[in-house]
């Protein structure tokens, strides 16, 4: 551990901005969004969710895949030009967000232009000490802590910052600086008495363990809660689009007039939306909205645990905070766990 | 002033395909055509039967096809059977030999061979699901004694919807297969049988119990074909059936193709009965 007195927090974001382009949440229209600092007097470290997530760094909206020439059948592959980045100041959920990210892109095949993006990605998180906003539920997703994933981890002390170093490359942010403190004995008994305090700033939300969830979806396959809330999602893929662990594409050729110069490029796509399980000669395997909705919930709190063992939402609340239907996870799920708990108790009872 | 570095792939990447020429070319039917390709020298496409390459056409873009040669036969090249049913196929539709196009893969799991090695098999095809089989039909001929007893059911919508007619021709004059074929509607000059696959299936007796069957065609058709087979009493782990999904990447990470926890580019395309009885997403 380091100490960053507050007053060279701006002295250090100006020596990293010599070496890499900064990234870190500004206020726009009272709105929080992720993008290039041009001045460390930007920097806001106290902020509630960004409207899009980090992810748009390690996997943007859209990409190049490679460039060919139609003609004479010349690809080349193509990585835009990547700079060396920090992003600065994300909350523990988009940081577990990013390590669930990592582990997928990173398994069987590995998505190089993922991975070209995110050796050239430094992130320093900062200890969330209060809610950001009312949707989140990150106390319930087990999010609320970083035990790693991180290259730097800040901790709010008040007039000075706890520096945990995860990682070489987040060494490297600081390495030789004199802005930064060697801790005294004070500084880790603050530290202790900040992260003792944080917690009972937030509620848990989910009325089961998270544990449990994998089995409650499971258990849940059949509910008619899935038509009920179908019948009002409007299928726009907002929830997908905001969401820190989506990471689905749909991949489209670009070719100049005179059909020679091209791109195959990928864009984001979601699976709310109705043509994306679309098969040749039209059959729709996800044909109704209840069931696309039934699909994204089940792959966020099943399919992904059971594929990399990390749980597909972190509950950062972005979802039910974008959906125009007012559709939220821990109004879905909690009315799941409501629903079964009759039935597993009358079972019980029964037994 | 921030510094630029620029990163560049020091290998390919996976969504990058490789240049294929179209060597040969037959008109099966009015929308379906057979396209024999090979790639450049040195490049193999080294399938099992079942697998499936992504096609490009560059400018037009990418789709999934089974490849419907067999593995030991490829030398280099391989074959496709593509109905023209969208974008990317009719582009492909339109392409004389001598054309070249892109592929990447082999992509999923093929036909589990080794598991129906000692058994009776039941090839159940129906339309454009004979192509996929076909790859695992000629291996199977190929090394005839390792297998028991073997099955041809084929269905096609009219009699001039029949794909790959030579293979047919060659396959109904061994003794060593049992072809039959059905229509749904005749034509004049057809006298062979009309109606549904499974009206077929009472013509192949095979003891359930060391059967094994491989199953391809359109969605409706597996529902039905499974009823019949389940209640023949073949084991839910002896029935292969191949999955056509949209598949942007072949490499599970678009998630177009997944059905529930499974990645049918990956996972799949071929699953075994057993596995995909419980997700009603991968049969209605």
């Amino acid at each position: 551990m380091k100490i960053l007195p507050k007053h060279s927090l701006k002295a250090w974001v100006e020596r990293l901005r010599d070496t890499h382009r900064v990234v870190a949440p500004r206020e726009t229209y009272g709105q929080y969004i992720f993008e290039e600092i041009e001045n460390a007097d930007d920097l806001v470290f106290d902020y509630h969710t960004s409207v899009l997530p980090p992810k748009k760094y390690l996997l943007p909206p859209r990409e190049d895949l490679f460039a060919f020439n139609a003609k004479t059948m010349e690809m080349s592959p193509l990585i835009e030009e990547i700079q060396p980045t920090v992003i600065m100041a994300l909350h523990t959920c988009d940081l577990h967000a990013i390590t669930l990210l990592d582990k997928i892109q990173g398994t069987g095949h590995t998505d190089q232009h993922y991975q070209a993006r995110r050796r050239k990605t430094t992130l320093v998180s900062i200890e969330c000490l209060k809610p950001c906003m009312d949707h989140a539920f990150c106390k319930s997703m087990g999010t609320l802590a970083v035990p790693e994933g991180f290259d730097i981890h800040l901790t709010d002390l008040g007039d000075r910052y706890a520096v945990d170093i995860g990682s070489e490359q987040g060494e490297q942010l600081i390495e030789g600086l004199s802005l930064f403190w060697e801790p005294i004995e004070a500084d880790y008994e603050r530290v202790n008495q900040v992260m003792a305090g944080k917690w009972p700033n937030f509620d848990y939300r989910l009325d089961c363990d998270v544990t449990d969830l994998p089995d409650l979806l499971a258990a849940s396959q059949d509910s008619a809660l899935w038509d009920e809330v179908g019948d009002t999602c409007l299928a726009c893929g907002q929830c997908t689009k905001v969401c820190p662990t989506c990471y689905c594409f749909d991949v489209l050729d670009e070719i100049d007039l005179k059909l020679e110069h091209g791109k195959r490029v990928r864009v984001w796509d979601s699976c709310l939306i109705e043509k994306f399980a679309v098969v040749a000669g039209g059959h729709n395997f996800r044909s109704s909205q209840a069931r696309r909705l039934r699909h994204r919930f089940l792959r966020k709190g099943k399919y992904q645990f059971e594929s990399y063992g990390l749980l597909g939402c972190v509950g950062c609340g972005r979802c039910a905070l974008s959906c125009p239907a007012h559709i939220t996870p821990i109004g879905l799920l909690n009315t799941l766990a409501e629903r079964r708990r009759p039935a597993t108790e009358e079972a019980s009872s029964r037994s | 002033m921030t510094t630029l570095l620029r990163e560049t792939l020091t290998h390919s990447s996976i969504y990058m395909p490789t240049p294929a020429r179209i060597v040969e070319v037959e008109q099966f039917t009015e929308v379906e055509k057979w396209f024999h390709l090979e790639l450049p020298s040195g490049f193999t496409i080294a399938h099992k039967p079942g697998q499936f390459v992504e096609v490009s056409i560059l400018g037009i873009g990418e789709a999934p096809i089974s490849i419907c040669s067999s593995p030991a036969r490829s030398n280099g090249s391989f074959e496709l059977c593509v109905r023209r049913v969208g974008k990317l196929t009719d582009a492909l539709h339109r392409l004389d030999v001598g054309s070249m196009i892109a592929v990447r893969g082999p992509f999923g799991h093929g036909f589990p061979i080794d598991r129906f090695h000692g058994k009776d098999i039941i090839f159940i095809a129906g339309g454009l699901g004979l192509a996929p089989l076909r790859s695992l039909i000629t291996e199977v001929l190929d090394e005839r004694g390792k297998y028991g007893r073997v099955a041809l059911l084929y269905g096609a919508r009219t009699p001039n919807d029949f794909l790959f007619p030579a293979d047919l021709a060659a396959w109904a004059d061994r003794e060593d297969v049992e072809c039959h074929v059905t229509v749904d509607r005749p034509s004049e000059g057809w006298d062979g049988p009309v109606g549904v696959i499974t009206t077929l299936l009472p013509k192949v007796k095979f003891p359930a119990r060391n059967t094994v069957v491989a199953i391809v065609g359109p969605p409706v058709m597996y529902r039905f074909v499974l009823d019949e087979l389940l209640a023949a009493g073949i084991a839910e782990g002896n029935i292969w059936l191949s999955f056509e999904r949209q598949m942007k990447c072949g490499v599970g990470k678009c998630g177009h193709c997944q059905m529930h926890h499974i990645y049918t580019c990956q996972q799949g395309p071929v699953l075994s009965y057993a596995e995909v009885k419980n997700l009603e997403e991968a049969l209605s």
